[in-house]
Order: C-alpha cells, then structure tokens, then sequence
C-alpha cells in the first residue's frame, strides 16, 4: 500500500470550551477527540479538514461522574476509563463488561466515548449501548447549547443529530437500580474488530417478572436500531428459556440486516438472534 | 497548513521540533528525530506496529499528529535496551522464545508487552491475550509473542497464575 498521509490543515488546541466553539464556527472546522477515527479517514484522504480543533488541552472535559441522578460522561471520557467502572450499580458494570469489546488497549487509551457517539459507526458498541440507556446528548455551539435523545441522535450511515457549528460536549446515561439486569453479545470475526452484529439488553425485573425491558442492536445497518417487538415479548413474562427464545426470534424477525463484504444478510439476521438470546441469558442469569 | 514547534522527550532526552502540523507522531520520531525503530505497517491504526508509550500509555502513533505530543514523555523501542546495548529482560525473552521472525512488528510488540508488564495489576494468560490481540504479526503465529512475554513476566514476578490460562494453554 502506498503511504498515506493526510492533507494539509490548520491546527489548534484551545484550553477552553467557549475557545473550542469559537473556532468550530468556522465552515472547514473538525472536532479532533481521540482520532482514532478521524485520523485513519484522513489518512486514506476521505476526509480532509481544512482546520482541526484538537480539544485534547480542555481539562473541562475529562469527566465521567455522578451528576444529577445520571452518569455524566465529558467529551473527554476515554474509552478505556470505563474498564473500571465509573457508576455504581449496573450501569457501571455493563459499561465495564462493553468496553472490552471497544477497539483495543491503544485504541481505547485516546479514543473517547463522546467521540464514539459523534463519529456514529453503525457498529459501534458505545452507540448502541446508549442507544439501549435511553442516554442523552449534550450539544453545544457559539450559540447556545441543546439536548438530543439517542432515539433522535442515531440518523443515518456516519450521520447524526449534531449540526456543523456543534461539539458533543457530554452524554448523560441513566443510572440503573440494583434490580436492573443487563446483558451485551456481539459476533465478530476478529478480537476487537468492528462486530457483525451486537445486542445490548438491560432489563428491571420485579417479583420474577420483567417489568422494562428495552434492547438495542448494532452492526446490522446504517444505525443502531432498538428491538422493540422482542422487548414487548419480554414485559410481563418471567424470563423462562421459551420467553428469552421467543424474544430473540422476534428481534430477527423485525430487523432489516444489510448485506456487505463481510456477510449477507440472512447470516447477520441469525446473528442478530444469537446475539439477543446470548445478552437476554446474561441479563438473566440467576 | 499551519506549522509549529513542539517541544517533548524521548526516552528521556528533550527534544525541540519544527513541524507541518499534519506530520504524524509516528514521522516525527521517525524522520524528525531519526528514531526509526518505530515502524509503520498500515498506517490507520490496525496493525500496532507503531505503538509508542505516551506519558505511560500505549498509543498507536499514527493515529496522533506530531504537534499533539507537546510537554509529553514518549517512549520508544530505541529507550529499551541498557545504554551498551544490553538487551533488556523482555527483549530478551523475545529472543530466547523466538519472538521474532522478520522483526518488522516487534517494536509495536515490544512496546505493548513493556506496558502490560508496569502495569499495577499482574499479568495472567487471559489479559496477556486480549491485549496482545491489539497487534498483527504475518510470521510467528504468536505463539511464540505469548511465550516471551509470559517469561519475562514470570522473571521480573509480574505474572498471576490463573485457571483459565491454564486451560487456554
Ligand atoms: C483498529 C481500530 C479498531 C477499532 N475498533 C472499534 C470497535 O470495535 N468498536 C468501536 O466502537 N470503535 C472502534 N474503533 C474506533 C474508536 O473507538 C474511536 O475511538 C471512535 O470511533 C471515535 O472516537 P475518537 O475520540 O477517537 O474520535 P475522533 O477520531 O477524534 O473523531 C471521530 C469523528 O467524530 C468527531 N468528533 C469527535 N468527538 C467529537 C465531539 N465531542 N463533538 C463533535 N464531534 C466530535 C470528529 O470530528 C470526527 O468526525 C476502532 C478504531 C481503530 C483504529
Ligand atoms: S502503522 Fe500504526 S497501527 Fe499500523
Ligand atoms: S515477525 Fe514478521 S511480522 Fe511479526
């Protein structure tokens, strides 16, 4: 392969966000997080930033904490702080038990979470884990700043909700009380490879019956989708073997897996049932 | 197409570059510092070949710019062996177990395992193997990489005995 290098740019790293914001107004402007995404793309030339807003120097942004009843996780947020969890409860042990699947170490000790979220790879284990949260996304510009749920966020191939001018500043997970369960499964062909298909399942259970339930799948399209019919199966049910495969059938039934060079799409819907059956049996687990 | 000086160590030397901001951390230290021990197989971040220590961490350094490692500490293969060329206990390792065929990734290789074993927590075969599953080698079949790594653990007492290496072996 010839050597790649990217194109020319303009480089900055603000210490502020409010300095960050200011120079993001202008057109060629690009968010520079981990660049473990960005920096490959320009690399190959398919993108070319004519300025890079590198917010690696905005201390501001290094968080992932306890703030008003959610995890609050600051545009800043490795990927790798997650393996050792920063909630307690659940959440913080299914965001330990997803990380492992994210990349791998080098990757995971620059990219970020946030950037997880903004970059949008349809087989992204963050995205559709926020996705199964229910998580919410704070966007700020020059102007102002706004909210985004996961259910607007997700809006096509490497596309979201965030408008040029805007930098992802935080995304804010609910906590999850001790009767919540999760479960998260993913096939891929290689240890930290991008995955053929995932599920994500979190679950409350009351007096042996599931009370909430929401799964998310991811790898399968464009964007992660959430399994709605298969979490309707679920709610009212005790979790018995017959329930859990019932609910994994209808999550392969109602997605539509897309068909590329790495599998066609009647391999990645049995996937997507093998998946959902594996996180359903995790979240269960006595 | 902005330019800038920026100034870092490597492997405890300081050192004061002038760069186009696009020049990569991986070219830096290699055509900006002479330190081609750092080698670049892909040059998208999924080979590991180029994996340098930063401040303490591993970092693919093509996928950081040059201009990024300002104030920082940086480590690369060429800070491992003694100051004679003693070769340290891991490169060591990688010699006695046959860690090397072409030699092409063992800096990423080298530089990774050099982190897993300062590390806080032991190593043991499951953790050993997931993070060496980060770099591509095209010769030895890695068997041998696990092999060396293990043995300099055991030597230096970084290594944690657990059941479920046990069976994997
Ligand atoms: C070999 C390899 C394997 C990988 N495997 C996986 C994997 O298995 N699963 C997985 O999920 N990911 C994987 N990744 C991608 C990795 O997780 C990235 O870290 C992540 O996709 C992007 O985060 P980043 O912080 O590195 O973002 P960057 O690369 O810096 O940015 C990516 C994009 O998002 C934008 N952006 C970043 N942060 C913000 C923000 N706060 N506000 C607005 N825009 C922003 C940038 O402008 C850019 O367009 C892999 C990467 C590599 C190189
Ligand atoms: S050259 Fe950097 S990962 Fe391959
Ligand atoms: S020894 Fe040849 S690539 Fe690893």
């Amino acid at each position: 392969m010839a050597a790649m290098k990217p194109a020319a740019f303009d480089y900055h790293a603000p210490a502020t966000l409010a300095g960050a914001l200011d120079l993001l107004r202008g057109e060629e402007a690009r968010v520079l997080a981990g660049g473990q995404s960005l920096v490959p793309t320009m690399a190959f030339r398919m993108a070319r930033p004519g300025i890079l807003v590198d917010i690696n120097r905005i201390p501001a942004l290094a968080y992932a904490e306890k703030r008003d009843g959610a995890l609050a996780i600051g545009a800043l947020a490795r990927h790798a702080w997650f393996e050792t969890p920063r909630a307690g409860g659940p959440l913080g042990r299914l965001l330990a038990a997803v990380v492992r699947h994210v990349a791998h170490a080098p990757i995971r000790t620059r990219g970020t979470f946030c950037g997880s979220l903004a970059h949008a790879d349809a087989a992204s284990e963050w995205c559709a884990t926020v996705l199964a949260l229910g998580g919410r996304m704070r966007c700020a510009s020059a102007t102002g700043t706004r909210e985004v749920a996961a259910e607007e966020w997700f809006q096509g191939v490497f596309t979201t909700a965030l408008q040029p001018g805007e930098m992802l500043t935080e995304v804010r997970l609910p906590l999850l009380g001790p009767d919540w369960r999760y479960g998260f499964a993913e096939f891929s062909r290689r240890a930290g490879d991008f995955a053929l298909a995932m599920a994500v399942a979190v679950l409350r259970v009351e007096g042996g019956v599931v009370r909430q339930a929401r799964i998310a799948l991811g790898g399968i399209g464009g964007t992660p989708v959430l399994a709605k019919e298969a979490a309707l199966a679920l709610i009212g049910a005790a979790p018995t073997d017959a329930v859990i495969a019932t609910a994994a059938e209808t999550a392969a039934a109602c997605c539509d897996p897309q068909e590329d060079i790495h599998a066609p799409a009647e391999y990645r819907r049995d996937l997507v049932r093998a998946m959902t059956r594996r996180a359903l049996r995790q979240a269960l687990a006595a | 197409m902005s330019r800038h000086v920026v100034s870092f160590t490597v492997n405890g030397v300081p050192k004061r570059v002038e760069l186009e901001a696009r020049r990569t951390l991986a070219d830096m230290l290699r055509e900006d510092c002479g330190l081609t021990g750092t080698h670049l197989g892909c040059e998208h971040g999924v080979c590991g070949a180029c994996t340098v220590l930063v401040d303490g961490e591993p970092v693919r350094s093509c996928l950081m710019f040059g201009v990024q490692a300002e104030g920082c500490a940086i480590r690369t293969i060429e800070g491992l062996a003694a100051p004679d060329g003693t070769l340290n206990v891991l490169q060591r390792a990688f010699r006695t177990h046959h860690g090397l065929q072409c030699g092409f990734c063992t800096p990423g290789f080298l530089m990774l395992a050099t982190w897993l074993l300062e590390r806080d927590e032991r190593l043991d075969e499951a953790a050993l193997r997931h993070a060496v599953s980060s770099n591509l080698c095209r010769c030895t079949g890695y068997q041998t990489i696990l092999d060396a790594i293990r043995a300099a653990a055991q030597e230096l007492d970084r290594w944690e005995d657990s059941a479920a290496g046990e069976a994997r072996r």
